[in-house]
């Protein structure tokens, strides 16, 4: 794209990648929480995507790493909910912490964690595979 | 105010079902998304804004691209009789359901005076959920604790959708 785009990309990218973040860890506090952390995150990757096109954002983020981002995620859903489920772990005085602050609440905000990157990949894969494998069919 | 929002809403959808052009069609269509999220940011739902706006982005997104790479954006000749005809009767069905089902409602807002209330729930979310789970945003808690059996189906059908799209649209060799 044009130099205005990739010139307000470079600006706004830290921005972006920190609110993403930001919503994911502090889910538990305020609005937000893993789905809106990983279309953020995505939505980021997008626009790099859209901006300096496909070679440079996937030699940043390579194809195959998306897809064991994906994977992980969905795993350490499963994960959570088998220990939080039948172990009790996430009962214990460690993951409790004070109320209303960042370090509390048990299984939450690991499982956002989960969910954060299992969305995020997911819905990045779906715009690569939509776009790049279409546009390699063509030639 | 909702109901000035909702007017908009309805002409916006109005005009991206009769647009010939795919390109304003995709533009009123994410009007239609944002009035939605002003609407939940007036119903005090900021979660539920939040991902309102996003999905309503990331969707403009895809969709603007999509109708970019193609040659013909414009739709020309007329639609059939049949698919008109049903048209209307499938959607005045539709609307006639759903007001027949509307009508045993409470009003909009007001929690009913019966025996047991439908507030009962959520009533009793806000006054143990910072004691039982720890965190403050109730409406996580009610995500990810009381119905976290429902996040993970819903993880798991985003995993599926993805995996099937990724199968459908891979490069054939």
């Amino acid at each position: 794209m044009s130099e205005i785009v990739k010139t307000i990309t470079s600006l706004v990218m830290d921005a972006i990648a920190v609110f993403g973040i930001y919503i994911v860890f502090y889910g538990h506090l305020s609005p937000g929480g893993g789905f809106a952390g990983g279309l953020i995150i995505s939505f980021l990757f997008i626009l790099l995507f859209l901006a300096y096109g496909q070679k440079k954002a996937i030699k940043r983020l390579p194809y195959h790493f998306i897809r064991r981002i994906n994977f992980v995620g969905l795993l350490g859903v499963f994960v959570l909910f088998i220990l939080a489920v039948y172990s009790g772990v996430f009962e214990l005085s460690l993951w409790k912490g004070q109320d209303f602050s960042l370090l509390s609440g048990g299984i939450i905000p690991p499982l956002n964690l989960a969910v954060w990157l299992k969305v995020g990949a997911g819905i990045f894969m779906v715009f690569v595979t939509l776009s790049v494998f279409r546009s390699t069919q063509d030639e | 105010m909702i109901e000035l929002i909702l007017f908009f809403k309805i002409i916006a959808a109005i005009i991206a079902i009769e647009s010939k052009n795919l390109l304003s069609a995709i533009v009123s269509l994410g009007a239609v998304g944002f009035a939605l999220a002003i609407i939940m940011v007036f119903l005090n739902a900021p979660d539920v804004a939040i991902v309102q706006v996003l999905v309503e982005v990331v969707l403009l997104v895809i969709l603007v691209r999509a109708t970019l790479h193609r040659d013909l954006t414009d739709l020309k000749g007329k639609r059939e009789f049949f698919v008109k005809v049903f048209g209307i009767v499938a959607v005045g069905a539709f609307f006639l359901g759903i007001a027949w089902g509307l009508i045993s409602l409470p009003v909009f807002g007001s929690f009913p005076e019966t025996a047991v209330s439908v507030a009962v729930p959520s009533e009793w979310y806000l006054a143990h959920g910072l004691r039982q789970t720890g965190i403050s945003n109730i409406v996580t808690a009610v995500l990810l604790d009381y119905r976290a059996y429902d996040t993970l189906g819903e993880v798991t059908v985003l995993f599926s959708a993805i995996l099937g799209a990724v199968v459908i649209l891979r490069k054939k060799r």
